[in-house]
């Protein structure tokens, strides 16, 4: 109920602002001011030049005390940008903050229009709505919601890790969910990082060691989440453990299994080495995996046949683990489910699909290799141990690097993929290193925007690696001239010299963009956030919120959310873990009251409101056959209000008499 | 003892150079747009199989249309060289119509009578387009013996073992082809010339 | 299966073969063909270069009389018609000043388009409404032994590949080895071959005929096989400049329509083979009946 004075008589304070120039030089602030004091129920009009400084909100304040003022309307910007602001001055001033109204005459108003005499009037129009709509205003309360202090960080990248680490290191109980056997996402797969060419192992490892062995994480690799239920501070999640075949807590990572699998050699595709390794049914990714323990594929397993267990192997690798007892063949899938306040979305990305672009030959020319690819070629741990050894069993003696592969490109992915150009160069590097070939980069431009980045450009140069600006045509195997026989030639524009070569390697690196995962709308959904058009999930505000999403409680960190290098994922794990700790700390979070309630004297059951909600914040009561809002859920959007066939659904701050009255007072205006 | 002197040239162009606002009328044609975001990233050049003999590159017509360098674009060769097999088309990231480009200025060039004489390709598609209009049909012979008489006489001459070849094999005929639709073609060719808001 | 047929100026002239190996192949196969009667000219290439608007009206007259001749899809063989024919449908949704001119400059002469005829190729149809499975029923002498360059040119598949792969095109391939011939791999199958270039610039026009010959000739092809015959005029007619600025290369180029009509057992004199400057000398051997399709 509204808070009246004595007599119940409403009482409002208009204030103009002029906002400096960017409402008075087309809206007449003083006009608009004198026509409101005249106006039903306004106490005092007042234009003031910067109403959100501190002297404005003051004299705000000042007014309700000595005017006996119960509700305030300024016109002025965006609510998005200071209606807290306002409010909070109005609470100061000992009346509840949801007796002011906020009109925008800025964005709405004065930076539409080009014709002052225009602007004013609808400055006035809005004016007079407004001050006919806070009438109707009520005192309302702001609503708290606690926050469970438990963690779930998705994905166990570099991204993923750091998160983690920040928040258990903070003390909070952390669940790090990652979909492969072992945490380390992409940069794991590197050989050296850029620009100071560090093992990615090295620095990784320790890090994912301290994941595997920290008191405050709950590693669960091999995992992932299937379904998110809830509301910030109150998640609950289910996660789908895949079998191993192998007990968790039992497994020493001894390998002694792997050695005496009755498959002698290793004979199928190793998905870490993409493709270009092999090993055997029963493996560990790679010898530093964390968690260290083995696992088995159903699919090639001798003991399944298709997936099925038929339990008629010799099991050789049952005999090896012995005492241990930690393979377990009729291990099932486990499904888990956690309660966490707050959630860490860290899904990384996926390498563009070099088929894609056909006229690079990828598939069809067994020397032309993805950057990935070649990352494990010239790993030490690779499957060539470091030697860059072709498909064809030959040593390269020219190498040509091609840059934007899949990005830049209106018929693949639109964006520039942000790292290609650094890791092309490091790639030139370590190939000069490991084959004293000559290397060729191909770019359209060179873009090394970071810390230290272009003193790398110039390492690279002086290597003496060749530059040559122009998007590669083709590579193709046909040979104009004796020296091209056998090679892969590539035909491209060199626009910095001038001409058109055919430039003839025995090895062609594509640099592949990076984008969304294949999964990223499915996954988007279940978390119920948004994404941008090329597919990577939406943050609040890209310059303000970058790790927020719009669904309170839930972060974004690393190449998720757009393309990026590993000093700014670990950077933005960082801030991720900070948000997340924000309301973990508090301990609870405050909510805008404008969530609509069920009358439920007048609700008729008929439960049309219940699947319009996109929060599905609605819930049908079965005994009182009525339909019932989590307020907590509850985001204001209205959809369940305007749909009700009995108005029964009613908004706070947004009730039939407010709109109505603001609707009235625009049209009021002549 | 001709040479003695080295010979230079000096090239630079000044704003004089520039007609301006030639490079928004090509892109105004339609399909023409996407030149605006031409990020000068040479596939086009790399994929051409004509680029080498072109004195500008397709990239660099391009670029030197859109900075509005009429004459030095309708005067090149690379517009004339252009086979309109639409390599750079297809293959360009920003789906920039470029052989339709091309064939923008190769009728602008026509237009406004801006190439040589004898360059034969011009002169080849002025005398296709008048041979459609009469007959409504190419008479290839006909239309190859008038292409050399107003271009070079003497190539018709030494070309004359392949003109035996035709005759051998039975693909030599001089007759005119024609639809019997006389003049429609004429007419409905006059009637696309009409005024806008015909 | 009936289509009206497009044949183009080239069809009528130097082109001739491709016509005279087309119509019994595809009666054989039961495809009706009935001549677009009183078409004019496409335009091709040369016409787009002197007026784009005119170019394309050009071309919907036909597809005009297509609509108004029993409303049938139209099939241009000669890949530049195709291309032309297809470009202007586009344009005609596509640019509502084109579908305008197009509407009135038709106008004047009585016609109208719609906008809906299908334009089809001959391999299309081939392969996707005869399929084959039934052009292997009809093959009496396979090609065994056959070493066949599948040469597509540019048009057929830029810029609108609409029945085949832009960049690797297989539908001649598959019909070629569905003939019975040993399909070789060809890198530069939709390389562009010069096009007027052969006669008006020789230097460059030449030299693109002599590195298509010389690729099929490194890959062990006894011939090229064409879908356009200013493609199959260039890759034959031009042997002699070719020799002489670059040493002999000499591959028969042949339209794939008579590698059909070969392998079919159709009458050979009927295929325009002596058309050719180079004589395509190859014959397949003894006649097979094909084994009948299970069931």
């Amino acid at each position: 109920m509204s808070t009246n004075n004595e007599n119940g008589e409403v009482r409002i304070g208009f204030y103009i602002c002029h906002c400096g120039h960017n409402i008075a030089a087309m809206v007449d602030c003083p006009e608009v001011a004198k026509y409101v004091e005249k106006l039903p129920g306004v106490a005092l009009s007042r234009d003031y030049k910067y109403m959100c400084s501190d002297p404005g909100q003051e004299l705000i304040q000042k007014d309700i005390q000595e005017f006996k003022l119960n509700r305030i309307v300024v016109a002025s910007c965006s609510p998005l940008l200071h209606e807290h602001t306002f409010r909070g001055a109005t609470e100061a001033a000992g009346l509840n903050p949801f007796f002011f109204h906020m009109v925008n005459i800025r964005e709405h108003d004065s930076w539409v229009h080009t014709e002052r005499v225009e602007a004013t009037d609808k400055a006035k129009a809005l004016a007079r709505a407004a001050v006919e709509r806070v009438a109707h205003h009520r005192a309302l309360d702001v609503k708290k919601v606690p926050i469970h202090p438990d963690v779930l960080v998705v994905g166990g990248g570099i991204a993923g890790i750091h998160a983690a680490m920040t928040l258990a290191n903070a003390g909070k109980k952390v669940f790090l969910v990652e979909r492969e056997p072992s945490i380390g996402g992409h940069m794991a797969k590197f050989d050296k990082t850029f620009p100071t060419l560090d093992c990615a192992a090295c620095i990784l490892t320790p890090k994912m060691s301290a994941v595997g062995s920290h008191p405050n994480i709950t590693l669960w690799s091999y995992s992932e989440v299937t379904k998110v239920d809830g509301y910030v501070g109150n998640f609950t999640v289910t996660v789908k453990r895949k079998p191993r075949y192998v007990n968790e807590d039992l497994c020493t990572g001894c390998q002694e299994c792997i050695s005496n699998c009755v498959y002698k050699e290793p004979k199928f595709a190793d998905e870490f080495n993409e493709g270009l390794g092999k090993r055997k049914p029963i493996y560990i990714p790679f010898p530093q995996a964390t968690p260290q323990m083995v696992l088995i594929d159903p699919e090639v397993c001798l003991n399944f046949k298709r997936g099925v267990l038929t339990d008629k192997c010799k099991k050789t690798c049952v005999e090896a683990c012995g005492e241990k007892k930690a393979i377990t063949f009729k291990q099932q899938e486990e499904i888990k489910e956690i309660k966490v306040g707050t959630i860490i979305v860290a899904t990384g990305f996926q390498t563009f699909d070099a088929k894609r672009v056909p006229q690079y030959g990828y598939g069809v020319f067994p020397n032309v290799y993805t950057s990935l690819e070649v990352e494990r070629l010239v790993n030490a741990s690779g499957p060539t141990g470091g030697d860059v050894i072709l498909r064809d069993g030959k040593h390269p003696k020219a190498i040509g690097i091609i840059h934007c592969v899949g990005s830049r490109d209106k018929k693949t992915n639109r964006w520039c993929s942000r790292v290609c150009c650094m890791y092309s160069l490091k790639l030139a590097h370590l190939l000069k290193e490991h084959t004293e070939a000559e290397i060729f980069n191909f770019y359209i431009d060179m873009r090394t925007p970071g810390k230290s980045y272009e003193e790398f450009y110039d390492k690279l140069l002086e290597e003496g690696v060749q530059f040559i600006r122009g998007r590669v045509g083709e590579v193709t195997d046909w040979a104009m001239t004796p020296e091209e026989e056998g090679k892969l030639v590539i035909r491209v524009e060199d626009t910095l010299a001038g001409f058109v070569r055919r430039i003839p390697v025995d090895m062609v690196v594509l640099s592949t963009g990076l984008e969304p995962q294949a999964d990223a709308q499915a996954v988007r959904r279940m978390f119920n956030m948004s994404c941008g058009s090329e597919g990577f999930f939406l943050e609040r505000h890209p310059k303000l919120a970058p790790v927020n999403t719009f669904t309170d409680g839930i972060y974004l960190a690393g190449a998720c959310q757009g393309p990026r290098d590993i000093p700014d994922t670990v950077a933005q794990a960082g801030a991720a873990a900070a948000e997340a700790l924000v309301l973990i700390d508090t301990g609870y979070i405050e909510q805008e009251p404008n969530t609509a309630y069920v009358l439920e004297e007048e609700c008729s059951g008929c439960k049309s409101c219940v699947p319009l909600c996109p929060y599905t914040a609605i819930t049908f009561d079965e005994a009182k056959q009525k339909a019932a809002i989590n307020e907590a859920l509850c985001k204001g959007c209205g959809t369940c209000v305007a749909s009700c066939p009995s108005g029964s659904i009613v908004q706070r701050l947004f009730d039939d008499d407010e709109v109505f009255s603001e609707i009235k007072g625009v049209l009021a205006y002549e | 003892m001709d040479k003695l002197m080295m010979e230079i040239q000096r090239t630079i162009k000044y704003d004089a150079d520039r007609v301006k606002g030639f490079g928004r009328e090509v892109m105004s044609v339609p399909g023409c747009e996407q030149l605006e975001s031409c990020i000068q990233c040479g596939t086009c050049s790399g994929v051409c199989p004509l680029s080498i003999y072109m004195d500008y590159t397709p990239r660099q017509v391009m670029v030197l249309t859109r900075g509005d360098f009429k004459n030095e674009v309708l005067k090149s060769h690379t517009i004339w060289l252009c086979a309109s097999c639409y390599a750079c088309t297809v293959e360009c990231p920003r789906e920039i119509r470029i052989t339709d480009i091309m064939y923008e200025l190769k009728q602008r060039a026509i237009h406004e009578g801006i190439y040589p004489k004898h360059f034969p390709i011009p002169v080849l598609a002025r005398e296709f387009s008048e041979m459609v209009k009469k007959n409504g049909r190419i008479t290839e012979m006909l239309l190859v013996m008038k292409l050399f008489l107003k271009t070079n006489p003497f190539a018709a001459m030494s070309n004359w073992m392949m003109g035996m070849d035709l005759m051998k094999t039975g693909r030599l005929s001089f007759t005119t082809e024609k639809i019997e639709s006389n003049g429609d073609i004429a007419r409905m060719l006059d009637a696309t010339d009409a005024p806008k808001g015909a | 299966m009936k289509y009206s047929y497009f044949p183009g100026c080239s069809l009528k002239g130097l082109g001739r073969a491709y016509e005279e190996s087309l119509l019994p192949v595809m009666k054989h196969l039961g495809v009706e063909l009935q001549e677009l009667a009183d078409w004019n000219c496409c335009g091709a290439t040369a016409y787009m270069a002197v007026d784009e608007a005119k170019a394309c009206v050009l071309a919907a007259r036909n597809l005009a009389l297509a609509e108004k001749q029993g409303d049938l899809p139209i099939m241009a063989p000669c890949a530049a018609c195709y291309l032309v024919l297809n470009k202007t449908k586009h344009y005609f949704h596509d640019y509502p000043k084109m579908k305008e001119t197009i509407d009135r400059a038709l106008g004047t002469v009585g016609l109208h388009y719609s906008g809906d005829t299908p334009v089809r190729h001959p391999l299309d149809i081939l392969l996707n409404d005869v399929g084959l499975e039934a052009l292997k029923q009809k093959v009496r002498k396979p090609l065994k032994g056959l070493k066949v360059a599948p040469y597509y040119g540019c048009q057929l598949v830029r810029p609108y590949a609409t029945f085949d792969d832009q960049y690797n095109p297989t539908t001649m391939d598959r019909l070629l080895e569905a003939l019975g011939a040993t399909v070789v791999r060809y890198p530069l199958k939709t390389k562009c071959c010069g096009g007027s270039l052969t006669g008006t610039v020789p230097e460059a026009g030449i030299r693109m005929v002599y590195i298509l010959l010389n690729e099929a000739k490194k890959r062990g092809a006894d011939c090229l096989a064409t879908v356009c015959p200013l493609c199959q005029f260039n890759l034959d007619a031009y042997h002699a400049p070719v020799t002489a600025q670059y040493g002999p290369v000499v591959v028969p180029t042949v339209y794939f329509t008579q590698l059909m009509g070969l392998a079919f057992g159709l009458p050979e004199n009927e295929l325009g083979l002596k058309r050719a400057a180079i004589p395509f000398k190859w014959r397949p051997a003894a006649s097979e009946t094909p084994k009948p399709v299970a069931a």
